[in-house]
């Protein structure tokens, strides 16, 4: 039989092969069929895998160590480097019997908004291959949007599952810090990082998001769930109070389309019974993103400090002494985002700046998520765009690093306070996807999921790019 | 003037867990190069820590002896460096928040207690070992190649640092015996310097006697035993003083004393010195120890060494009662009936002179010699001595050979000895009491050890007193 890679969702594809209307086989042949048509011009992966398996298939972003299968995190200086053990969370997809597509693209060690940092080259957006599929896993997005894998695992740190997500039209879950493990995903900001997945439902991401989540005794700032992961059912939001942060809503730089189909979203779930109001968070957003280009950039230089040429990855050739083995290894083998923000970082926690700059953020963090939850006090979600524009073009805003980061204003803010945050798409403009961010409490999820799923149904998206309908 | 020198001890003391601080890898000495690593001591990408319990609850007990606060929350903190045994770039110590706060350790001293400081104690990872092949003395300057071996790295240490609270190199050398005992009975480490489960760095300055401050302090870094770091010591106060003396400044630095040639030459000068860049592990979370945890730690702590040489001490002196107890010989001392003077000098001085384990003597065969000695041909006891160790070793076969108290036998080797010494024999009547051991010494040889000497040394009082 044919399938439509593009529209199949995961829970469909699960059907076909319970019913055994296709084999495994024919199953990751059509992908690969799909990769060989489109990936070409998408490169949404870095390594196909193309394993056979009983489960849906999956494609991993090449953060997330994959024992056996090269994992690069996007950057030259582990080109090459064949990881000896799975992640914790690609273990749990393992055992659930989902075969490996393969390794997705990425911004070199998670650090960017477009992809354009892999040193392997951009991922493009499927909606339009001018334009980028959002960062950092924008090749996990892309690959799903694409149509060359039903569901994909990316990671989020500042806002690299929600926005990617956003750009390409699909469901894309940050979930509460600490409850998806960090065991064998390469760290960038290790307070920050987490894993999560995109999605063409919110049903497909409940049902992934079960799947890797949960405490795991291999990373110490996991917790247990404190309910089940429920799939979502939800049609209506009767009695759900939905806040609207007016600061999230109305940051300078939210292009007039973004705003249009948000508030388009807001309206249908005020018809779906939400009661809407305003709320504010100045500090949120004045700060959230100043604290976290230090936080972010203390942690990723220290997390970075590995890359050293003596153990594995790149190695620069032959070295004089020591300090030059470091250099040019370090030199030569991150790209210059990457040392633009050990450069960041290392500065942040020097002798003298440490109070001022990364303890000063470390405190503001703290007023952030007493902001926040004071927000939740009179609400049970909030509301907002992802981003604040739609997928831009591929080399806009790669030569200006501080608009790539403001791609990252609106989601950086809840991911400081450790919070959960939701994707949906909510419509299109100017013929691209915009993205709607539901933010929750922390443990959240199933009231995200619920009230993701009320509204998905409400939109009607169409998660298929217009130019491959 | 004189000088007073103010020491400050920098102690690590490497846990004998079972595995390491941070994943479950054998915590093992001596095995084959690189054979005791995984993805998280090798630090490969995406790997986290997770801390040993058994490490914590053993500084907090550690802490407990030292008499330190426990806290009631620590945190890990990374301290970033680049070196070829450091897989991570960082080593994951403590900080701000170490597990154990203040506190005051008390090492008695023959004119009474001195109470020394503790900082801290926190726990740590241990860096792995580089070996440097080629070039000068296995420095990385002119080496030809660099080797690492990370079977070391990961493995659990306990960092002590005590207040500038010594005031001699004997003091320093005091404190850390007494340390290292307490370690030891608390089961926690092995504590041997020479193979480095112990390393001690010292800061060391001196200022005039009366003088309030301090001056500038040096380091003197890894001195690989308890003589060594006392005269390691003592050469830096003494290069300080004559520094100050020629009117010259002591530079703040890092630096290596040498015990083959007694010299001190600098390691780096605090001009390179290093910015760490200490933040807390965000992959860890706070360690809150339980005040349950820590009655119950604090309620299993034996006896401790310092305690017991103040004890033992009413009945032996300060001396024998400081050797017995720091060299875990107390434990033989304790169970050994008799004449506690005798009991003591025989164990430190006879026994620990011929390299016997007293771990394994026999209390009660021993107690018999030591009752017998006076009795005993000196050979004889010497023997008994030598062999208490052994498997199965009793002192009957020895307490037979009486030795010989016989008036009549020793008079002969008696009159011999004192003809053969007219010169003695004058100096001894003239009040020179003290050559009394030496009559007793020549007699003793002219038997061959058989005389009995405490009746030896009675005839010769009674022929020469008379």
């Amino acid at each position: 039989m044919t399938l439509d890679t593009l529209r199949l969702t995961a829970e469909e594809t699960a059907g076909l092969i319970e019913r055994r209307e296709v084999s495994p086989r024919e199953l990751t042949g059509a992908y690969m069929r799909a990769i060989d048509e489109r990936d070409g011009e998408l490169h949404a992966y870095l390594h196909v895998a193309g394993e056979i398996g009983p489960g849906v298939p999956i494609a991993i972003k090449d953060c997330i160590t994959t024992s056996g299968v090269p994992t690069t995190a996007g950057s030259r200086i582990l080109q090459g480097y064949v990881p000896v053990f799975d992640s914790t969370v690609f273990a749990r997809c393992r055992a659930m019997g989902l075969p490996l597509i393969g390794k997705s693209n990425m911004d070199e060690f998670a650090m960017g908004s477009s992809t354009e940092n892999s040193a392997y080259g951009p991922s493009r957006n499927p909606w339009d291959p001018e334009r980028v599929p959002g960062g950092s896993s924008g090749g996990s997005a892309a690959a799903v949007a694409g149509g060359l894998a039903p569901w994909a695992l990316g990671s989020d740190t500042g806002g690299s599952i929600k926005q990617p997500a956003a750009l390409c039209g699909l469901v894309g879950l940050r979930p509460t810090y600490g409850t998806v493990s960090r065991y064998g995903v390469i760290a960038f900001a290790s307070s920050l990082d987490q894993v999560g997945p995109i999605t063409r439902t919110v049903r497909d991401n409940a049902w992934l998001y079960s799947i890797i989540a949960g405490r795991d005794p291999l990373d110490s700032t996991t917790v247990d769930l404190p309910e089940q992961v429920r799939v979502p059912t939800a049609e209506s939001l009767n009695g759900l109070r939905v806040g609207v942060p007016r600061e999230l809503n109305e940051a300078e730089g939210i292009e007039p389309g973004v705003t249009a189909s948000v508030q388009r979203a807001i309206a249908l779930a005020e018809e779906l019974g939400a009661e809407v109001g305003e709320v504010s968070l100045p500090r949120s957003v004045e700060y959230g993103l100043a604290c976290y280009y230090l936080i972010a950039p203390a942690e990723a230089s220290s997390n970075l400090a590995r890359y050293d040429g003596v153990r594995y990855g790149y190695r620069a050739e032959a070295p004089a002494d020591l300090l030059d083995l470091y250099e040019r290894t370090r030199w030569e083998g991150f790209g210059a985002e990457s040392r633009r923000r050990i450069l960041l970082g290392t500065y942040a926690l020097s002798a003298g700046y440490y109070d001022a700059f990364y303890g000063q953020a470390q405190k503001v963090r703290t007023l952030i998520g007493q902001e926040f939850a004071a927000a939740f006090e009179r609400y049970d979600l909030l509301v907002s765009p992802t981003s604040p524009t739609v997928a831009f073009r591929i080399g806009e805003k790669a030569e200006n690093p501080l608009a790539m980061y403001l791609s990252d204003v609106l989601t950086i803010p809840p991911n400081m306070a450790g919070l959960p945050g939701l994707n949906i798409p909510c419509g299109l403009s100017e013929g691209l996807p915009v993205g709607l961010q539901l933010i929750g409490p922390q443990f959240s999820e199933n009231l995200l999921f619920a009230a993701g799923h009320a509204l998905e149904r409400a939109i009607g998206f169409d998660p298929v790019p217009e130019r491959l309908r | 003037m004189t000088w007073e020198p103010v020491i400050g001890l920098e102690i690590h003391v490497q846990l004998k867990t079972r595995t390491k601080m941070f994943c479950r890898c054998a915590n093992v000495w001596g095995e084959d190069p690189n054979t005791r690593t995984c993805p998280v001591c090798l630090a490969h990408p995406g790997v986290l820590p997770v801390p040993n319990r058994r490490a914590i609850e053993w500084t907090v007990k550690l802490g407990l002896a030292l008499g330190c606060e426990v806290a009631p929350r620590a945190v890990f903190a990374r301290k970033n460096y680049f070196y070829p045994d450091l897989p991570k770039g960082y080593q994951i110590s403590q900080y701000e928040q170490p597990l154990c706060g203040p506190g005051r350790f008390v090492v008695p001293g023959p004119a009474g207690d001195h109470e020394i400081g503790i900082v801290r104690a926190h726990l740590e990872e241990d860096a792995a070992k580089t070996i440097h092949v080629g070039g000068a003395a296995g420095r990385i300057h002119g080496a030809e190649t660099s080797l690492v071996d990370f079977n070391r790295g990961g493995t659990p240490l306990v960092e002590i640092v005590s207040e500038p609270d010594l005031r001699s190199a004997e003091q320093a050398k005091r404190f850390l015996q007494l340390l290292r005992q307490t370690v030891v009975e608390l089961g926690i480490s092995d504590a041997e310097m020479e193979k480095g489960s112990l390393r001690c760095d010292a800061n060391v300055s001196v200022r005039r006697a009366g003088e309030a401050g301090y001056r500038t302090k040096t380091e003197l870094k890894n001195m690989n035993s308890f003589t060594f770091v006392a005269r390691g010591i003592e050469a830096e106060v003494e290069r300080q003083i004559a520094t100050y003396e020629a009117g010259g400044e002591v530079v703040q630095e890092t630096l290596h004393f040498d015990p083959q040639t007694g010299s001190i030459t600098p390691l780096r000068s605090k001009e390179e010195a290093d910015d760490y860049r200490y933040f807390p592990e965000p992959d860890l979370v706070p360690v809150a120890p339980p005040a349950e945890l820590v009655a119950s730690l604090a309620a299993a702590i034996p006896e401790l060494p310092g305690a017991r040489i103040r004890r033992l001490e009413q009945e032996i002196g300060f001396d024998l009662a400081e050797g017995l107890v720091t060299s875990g010989r107390d434990r033989l001392y304790e169970r050994v009936e008799g004449d506690r003077r005798a009991v003591a000098n025989v164990i430190m001085n006879q026994l620990a002179g011929a390299g016997v384990d007293t771990e394994r003597v026999d209390p009660a065969e021993l107690g018999r010699l030591i009752e017998a000695r006076e009795r005993m041909p000196r050979t004889v006891f010497d023997e008994a001595i030598g062999r208490a160790a052994e498997p199965g070793f009793s002192a009957a076969p020895y307490l037979e050979q009486q030795a010989v108290s016989d008036a009549g036998e020793l008079e002969p080797a008696i009159s011999a000895v004192l003809a053969a010494h007219p010169d003695q024999v004058a100096a001894y009547r003239g009040g020179k009491d003290g050559l009394l051991g030496f009559f007793v010494g020549q007699v003793m040889k002219a038997t061959g050890g058989k005389a009995n000497a405490r009746v030896v040394s009675e005839l010769v009082r009674e022929r020469l007193g008379a």
